[in-house]
């Protein structure tokens, strides 16, 4: 495989493509997971990480991961632009992935104020990446607002459902030329392998972790699935017969005859 | 068999003792629980009535084993699963009920649980409801804690490296006026994270203000949802105003507070039917306000100062564990609050299912968190407690006990933008 694969966000080089979340397991498991899973980025919430010392999430996180705060708890692009700023006072870099949610129920993003946020967090120099329900139309206008990669949900987050929207991460995949990152509900490693071969440019999970028997183990499942499915994606698939068999004698053969 | 809760005080004069036993035994001599007081806001709102219709026509023996295994092989549930899973059919299915409970839970919350402790600034209160030790009546020591008094509680709470609390007063607009509630939440902001409240009921503006004072979460206990059993409990005082109550999560959330909790008190009325209500109550308003952060309590009735009969009767901890795994079943993305009046050994059990908060460090007496926390005897004035606790673990104990369940314990996952 090409060595010079890289993931690149906001002109970050990154080996790894797979970004792990942390907020729902035990922090003495952090360090274990990053390294099981050979992650470079690590997610975690600003509103976690804003605590007091003894037991303060930043300090289990690895000093040669990225970190990614997010914004969870903002209901709209005012909140989540000041979460973001206080992200950047705690020290957790410039990095921020923008979550915003209406929604207690099912926590699915509110493209609309997304949108507004990023254009905000760009211009203020964040290296901004977006959660948001998978729409083309969305996707572009991130684009536009100075997104720094897309973040489809795949189905709601702490489901576990996989690639319940995978035509249209499919479409975001084709038409969109910032890295695809798919977020939220990967259950299992094998449904991580898919959307990667598909062409995303990395994954995201953490749900899928913290319910698994044994943490660190998954942890290197998902890598191995996610390393899988970017070779498999890398070496072009072969083809895969929808209906039938392949006619051995071809259609157009008259044209040649 | 039924709480006896009626006790006399012999600090009464006969006049005082006179009208008590009047309200006691005498239904005409009370006022009209469903009449709003002056001042108190109406809103116009329909879910009281559907949380209510609901309520009402269930019949908890019409639900069969069938039923119950719909519920729980069954994606979502609906209120109908709720219905079924609440039912005593339900009671055999109990492992399984936790299995999925627990399977829920760690979709939504992973493996963590929040920490919070109560504080509870003032004593006084202007209700006589028969099976709290702050009722009216009750011959307890008052008190209410000043600025300076508050200040020197949190500090000793936030030494201990609690972040989230939970302020509490008697229900006395008189002794503890809204001002001096958003006088408290404004210096706990100073040393806290997180900063909820359970008072008594207020209006829209009032949530605004204390919202603006820095408190985001509003807990309000219904008690009983069944209207007419509440009115035989709550025999005066502007608690009795039983949908003034109802509706106090909503105005809670048109004020601007970010979350609000529900409870029924178990053991007051018919439980499963409290549960019910408790639940669906939930279930409307954050349909109806989808952003809102809900959860749950699910006290049962506990010993009091004067009155150490008091007791939840049918609602045993296998039928709570039943309510509570039915509640995370129907809601899986809510909170859900086991309190200090439950034991050591359940708590521990049920964390590992379902609830997402315990308190710890717990007091429900006024000023002696010095005392408590220290274990030095000090000369200062101290108030009498709400209710007897029965899980006395401090915060240090707890969080060692939650991580050596294998459980992450959280003090703090919360902004206040």
């Amino acid at each position: 495989m090409n060595n010079n694969d890289k993931l690149i966000i906001g002109g970050h080089e990154f080996d790894s493509r797979f970004i792990l979340g942390s907020g729902k397991y035990s922090l003495n498991l952090i360090k274990a997971a990053v390294e099981y899973a050979g992650a470079q980025i690590i997610t975690l919430a600003v509103r976690r990480a804003n605590t007091k010392e003894e037991e303060n999430i930043l300090d289990f996180i690895p000093d040669n991961v990225t970190l990614l705060p997010n914004t969870s708890g903002a209901r709209n692009a005012e909140e989540a632009v000041r979460i973001a700023r206080l992200a950047r006072e705690l020290g957790c870099g410039d990095f921020v992935k923008v979550e915003i949610m209406r929604d207690a129920k099912y926590l699915l993003p509110d493209n609309q104020e997304t949108i507004k946020a990023t254009e905000i967090l760009a211009k203020e120099g964040f290296v901004v990446m977006p959660y948001m329900y998978p729409d083309l139309n969305v996707a572009r206008d991130l684009v536009n607002a100075g997104a720094a990669s897309v973040m489809p949900l795949a189905s709601p987050i702490g489901s576990n459902k996989g690639l319940a929207t995978k035509e249209f991460i499919q479409i975001l995949i084709d038409e969109i030329d910032l890295p695809i990152i798919v977020d939220a509900g990967i259950g299992r490693p094998s449904q991580a392998c898919e959307a990667m071969e598909m062409g995303a440019a990395a994954i995201m999970a953490n749900t899928a972790l913290a319910t698994a028997g044994d943490l660190p183990i998954m942890a290197s499942a998902f890598r191995q699935a996610v390393e899988a499915g970017r070779k498999a994606y890398l070496s072009g698939l072969g083809r895969v017969l929808t209906r039938g068999a392949s006619a051995s004698d071809p259609l157009t053969g008259f044209l040649h005859n | 068999m039924e709480n006896q809760f009626f006790v006399d005080n012999d600090l009464l004069s006969d006049e005082a003792l006179e009208r008590k036993h009047r309200l006691e035994t005498d239904p005409s001599f009370r006022t009209d629980h469903m009449k709003y007081l002056e001042g108190m806001e109406v809103i116009s709102s329909d879910i009281r009535s559907k949380v209510i219709n609901e309520m009402e026509s269930y019949d908890e023996t019409k639900y069969t084993a069938r039923d119950v295994v719909a519920a729980l092989e069954s994606e979502s549930c609906t209120i109908e699963g709720l219905k079924a899973l609440l039912s005593p059919a339900a009671e055999p299915f109990l492992e399984r009920m936790a299995q999925r409970a627990r399977l829920e839970t760690s979709k939504h919350f992973g493996n963590t649980v929040y920490l919070f402790t109560p504080l509870y600034i003032a004593n006084y209160c202007e209700n006589y409801c028969v099976y709290c030790g702050f009722n009216c009546y009750n011959k307890i020591r008052r008190m209410k804690l000043s600025a300076e008094q508050i200040e020197r509680e949190m500090k000793v709470i936030a030494d201990s490296g609690m972040e989230e609390i939970l302020i509490l007063t008697g229900e006395s607009r008189a002794q503890s006026d809204v001002e001096y509630i958003g006088n408290a939440c404004r210096l706990a902001r100073k040393y806290f994270r997180m900063v909820g409240l359970e008072i008594y009921p207020v209006n829209t503006d009032e949530y605004r203000y204390l919202h603006k004072c820095g408190a985001d979460y509003v807990t309000v206990f219904q008690e009983t949802y069944d209207s007419g059993k509440y009115e035989t409990l709550h025999l005066a005082g502007h608690k009795r105003v039983w949908p003034y109550r109802f509706d106090a999560q909503e105005r809670a959330l048109m004020g601007g507070m970010r979350g609000v909790a529900f409870s029924a008190l178990l053991g007051l009325s018919d439980f499963r039917k409290d549960a019910l209500a408790t639940a669906l109550h939930a279930y409307y308003l954050q349909r109806k306000y989808p952003h809102a952060e809900i959860s749950l309590s699910c006290p049962r009735l506990r010993p009091i100062i004067n009155n150490d009969k008091i007791n939840p009767l049918d609602v045993s901890e296998s039928r709570l564990c039943q309510i509570i795994c039915a509640y995370r079943i129907f809601l899986p993305f809510a909170g859900i609050t086991v309190s200090s009046r439950e034991s050591a050994s359940f708590r521990n059990g049920i964390v590992k299912i379902a609830a997402t908060k315990v308190s710890a460090g717990v007091s429900t007496g006024i000023g002696d968190h010095e005392s408590k926390y220290s274990g030095k005897e000090t000369d200062a004035a101290q108030g009498d407690e709400q209710f007897e606790i029965d899980d006395n673990r401090s915060l240090d104990k707890m969080y060692t006990d939650i991580s050596g369940e294998g459980l992450q314990p959280v003090l703090n996952d919360y902004l206040y933008v």
